[in-house]
């Protein structure tokens, strides 16, 4: 019998009788971040880190019954060892490491290599079977070194400030908001947010995360306050009559999808910044490599490609798998999410 | 280089004309006058000549990225452009690690014409060492470069109008300096635009005055009486030219002359110094008159792009040329002359120059709006897709003006059709399905009859995109087969026999008109429906 089962629920562990982010209510469930395709409503147990809890129950309900643990703080389940490692996508998000009976899995759930300096920076895990996602398991997405993308994003917000227009960014309110905060502090103007991306900001902060001074818009806001300024908001916001707040305004997309000049022009929004939480096609390919897997499972994106290329060029055992994972903020046509 | 990369980019992701037309400004204003030359000549579709094809440059990308060939075809598939797929796989994504400057883009450009007698090896390093020492931006461009397909964001309307703003001089003065048959490579930026040296060259047409749709109601433009009625040919918008020899040039400012020797010799007959505006259409054999010996658009794509015209192809598929327009006569520019006072004059030309295969296009006469409502009705018995309404007092325009000239198409045939494969698209779709091919029902069967491309909103696409993704049966490289489940009302101008199709005719024009979320899969039209509109419209004359 497999450690791990793929199941019309979720990734099943039976020594363990364990799911780990399960797209069905189940018994007990380990979430690795709090991402809604990964964090769904209905279990009657959850497990995830520490510095998850503020935003699960923020988003499942307050009276979840919700048990956090520490990176690299074993706990045993049955017959089972599991143990959570950072996985550097957003914070709190966690690899989900389950050993028993000669087998090491390795669950990543959402992740990325580079340190951005708020989720906990990834590390390699030594494993046996490694299930790994891959959103943009394809050559063509190879991202810039952040700084650069920063850089260019700074540039941008100067240069509208000066010509007196609002710099609105669409990002998903959990993840990229924050990172985009961090990012456009160096520019020393005022950075403007949407209530649910305040919302996210007041349960990290209570988790002990430190973030930039930001504002909420309310409904005493006025237009003067925020014009020439910065504004983050949900993807929902664009083109809504929230916006009218904004006064003159150019907009962007921050997305691993803006790799491509047709997702970009899609958008019709004034820029589109190729920010991803996820990893690139080299750091997919690095992550198997350092975490020794024998076996690797992809789940979500370009499933197919990387696993033959894993197979034919790598030599290594690898197999897609269907999953539900990629929804909302991964899919390339809600932009500004996750991705 | 880099200034005309930032350029293609800037124009290519603003949204807004506005920020297009001053990010061109800015170049012109700024950039080397060699380098505008050449700016001018790929904005207004002139290209270098190729001196790499698309094999070459796949075998380079795949070579220096070490991506398998497989993997290559599943980028292109999902990024929808060849020249940005190279771009993504092989440029350095560390821009700050670049460090060699770049060749300007007449200086490029010099090298490309240089490499074209070279062999491929040469070709091929000199392809790869410059995408190693240059970001996407330049690379893209580069690949756009030498690829040939320059289709980027911006009309030649607004880089005229930039041109007008950074020179001063008038934007239509300007449209047709940039006009007509010059080489990029030896044309000064003086020659070309600033003197107009080149206006000389007895080649150059003049910029096509094109009209919009009619949306509102003909009553809206006031008395009948001023204005002229045309039907609408269909067929390719051409202008003869007669001085020192013949030109013909179509819309899209292609020398057309080679491939058209039925009109060869009209620069004998006609008097020197004659311009027409007119419609190059198909004709029936030993056609002698119109509507009557018009034949279907389909055997006029056979013609063109066919160099060498055989005796066979000629015979069976001869070409014509209706005139509605006078432009220059007696070697006088009279575009400012109002059409009331063309029209005689090409009147009298064609009377006085009767020619085989010169047609006038003649004027419809109607006492009031409702009757010409009810003629229009009669449009594809006249061979025509509409009628045409030019104010008999305007002068002939540049570019797409409003107020003088409609075209008031009649509504297209329609057809009920279910989608049965699906693949992906290109530009601001990749990555999307968006390509379709349709079917109608044959007994049990279903027989595919046409692509369609258009027609969907975005949020359409988006969702029959997720429908295929979902219910994919079968995958041929990019082409998916759908449970053909989804119906569409498929809109087309025009209906004619083909040998070359499964279900035995060819659509002109076709697109999505609407989904018919309300009618399932069972009820869409048939094969026989297909053969009835081929009866009634389709032109049976081609084979």
């Amino acid at each position: 019998m497999s450690l791990i089962q793929f199941t019309d629920k979720g990734l099943y562990c039976p020594v363990g009788d364990f799911y780990i982010d399960p797209w069905r209510p189940v018994q007990r469930a380990v979430i690795t971040h709090a991402h809604s395709d990964h964090a769904r409503w209905g279990s009657a147990r959850y497990l995830s880190h520490h510095l998850s809890k503020g935003m699960l129950r923020q988003r499942l309900g307050q009276d979840i019954a919700l048990q956090t643990i520490g990176w690299e703080e074993p706990l045993r389940i049955h017959d089972v060892e599991l143990m959570l490692f950072p996985a550097g996508h957003i914070v709190g998000s966690s690899m989900v490491r389950v050993a028993a009976h000669g087998e090491t899995w390795l669950i990543t759930g959402d992740y990325k290599l580079e340190d951005d300096g708020l989720s906990t920076a990834w590390q390699p895990v030594n494993c046996t079977h490694m299930v790994t996602e891959c959103t943009f398991g394809l050559p063509i997405y190879q991202w810039q070194p952040q700084q650069q993308v920063y850089n260019d994003m700074c540039t941008w917000v100067t240069q509208n400030h000066q010509q007196q227009y609002t710099s609105v960014f669409y990002a998903y309110s959990l993840g990229k908001a924050q990172r985009i905060q961090r990012a456009l502090a160096a520019t020393g103007l005022r950075i403007w947010l949407h209530g649910a991306i305040a919302n996210a900001n007041e349960a990290l902060k209570a988790d002990g995360i430190v973030l930039p001074e930001c504002h909420r818009i309310t409904a005493d806001t006025s237009k003067a306050d925020i014009e020439g300024q910065i504004v983050i908001a949900p993807p929902s916001a664009a083109g809504s009559s929230w916006l009218k707040k904004a006064g003159r305004y150019r907009d962007a997309n921050c997305s691993g999808w803006m790799q491509v000049r047709g997702n970009k022009r899609r958008n019709n929004s004034d820029a589109g910044f190729v920010l991803s939480d996820h990893a690139d096609w080299p750091s997919l390919l690095q992550a198997v490599q350092l975490c020794g897997a024998e076996k690797v499972y992809s789940t979500h994106g370009f499933t197919d490609s990387f696993s033959r290329y894993l197979q034919e060029e790598k030599n290594i055992w690898s197999e897609a798998v269907q999953t539900q994972y990629g929804g909302e903020e991964d899919a390339p046509e809600t932009t500004g999410g996750a991705a | 280089m880099k200034a005309f990369a930032q350029l293609v980019q800037q124009v290519g992701s603003s949204t807004k004309t506005n920020e297009k037309l001053q990010a061109l400004l800015q170049y012109f204003n700024t950039a080397d006058d060699a380098d505008k030359v050449w700016t001018i000549a790929i904005f207004s579709g002139r290209r270098p000549k190729r001196f790499v094809n698309t094999r070459m440059l796949t075998d380079c990308c795949i070579e220096l990225t070490q991506t398998p060939a497989w993997l290559f075809e599943e980028c292109y598939h999902t990024v929808g452009d060849f020249a940005e797929t190279i771009a993504l796989l092989a440029t350095q994504k560390n821009t700050a690690a670049i460090q060699q400057a770049l060749p300007s883009l007449s200086q490029l450009i010099a090298s490309f014409i240089s490499l074209q007698k070279t062999d491929e090896e040469t070709r091929k390093a000199f392809v790869v060492s410059h995408w190693q020492h240059m970001d996407f931006d330049a690379c893209f461009v580069f690949n756009k470069l030498i690829t040939g397909g320059f289709r980027i964001g911006v009309s030649q309307q607004t880089m005229v109008n930039a041109l007008q703003k950074a020179t001063g001089i008038d934007a239509s003065v300007l449209a047709h300096r940039i006009s007509g048959n010059w080489d990029p490579s030896n044309t000064s930026f003086t020659e070309l635009i600033l003197s107009g040296d080149t206006t000389a060259d007895s080649s150059k047409p003049y910029p096509f005055y094109l009209a919009y749709p009619l949306a509102a109601e003909p009553e809206s433009l006031g008395p009948i009486a001023d204005w002229q009625v045309e039907w609408k040919w269909d067929g390719i918008r051409g202008q003869v030219i007669v001085r020192d020899a013949l030109y013909i040039w179509s819309r899209g400012e292609e020398l057309l002359t080679d491939y058209l020797p039925e009109f060869h010799g009209w620069e004998k007959l006609l008097p020197p110094g004659t311009v027409l505006d007119g419609e190059i259409v198909a004709l029936l054999p030993n056609a002698n008159s119109i509507p009557e010996h018009i034949g279907p658009f389909a055997q006029l794509q056979t013609r063109i792009n066919r160099k060498l015209v055989s005796k066979k192809l000629l015979q069976q598929s001869p070409v014509g040329f209706i005139a509605y327009d006078v432009l220059e006569w007696k070697g006088e520019d009279i575009r400012q002359t109002p059409l009331s006072e063309r029209r005689p004059l090409l009147e009298q030309l064609l009377q006085e120059h009767p020619l085989p295969g010169l047609f006038k296009s003649p004027v419809v006469t109607a006492d009031n709006w409702e009757t010409l409502t009810e003629q229009r009705r009669y449009s594809r018995d006249q061979k025509a897709e509409g009628l045409m309404l030019k104010r008999c007092n305007s002068v002939y325009q540049t570019g797409r003006k409003v107020g003088d000239w409609w075209k008031w198409k009649i509504e297209p045939l329609t057809i009920d059709a279910v989608m049965i494969y699906a693949q992906k698209g290109h530009g601001r779709r990749s990555n999307l399905y968006t390509d379709y091919t349709f079917a109608v029902r044959d007994g049990d069967k279903l027989v595919s009859f046409t692509k369609a491309y258009s027609g969907l909103t975005d949020k359409e696409f988006a969702e029959v995109d997720a429908f295929v993704k979902k219910h994919a049966i079968e995958k041929f490289g990019p082409v998916r087969t759908v449970k053909p489940e989804l119906v569409f009302e498929i809109a087309f101008e025009g209906i004619a026999a083909s040998n070359r199709h499964k279900s035995g005719v060819a659509l002109r024009f076709p697109r999505i008109n609407r989904w018919r979320k309300d009618k399932p899969a069972s009820e869409i039209n048939t094969l026989d429906d297909l053969k009835q509109l081929l009866q009634q419209y389709g032109n049976s004359s081609s084979k």
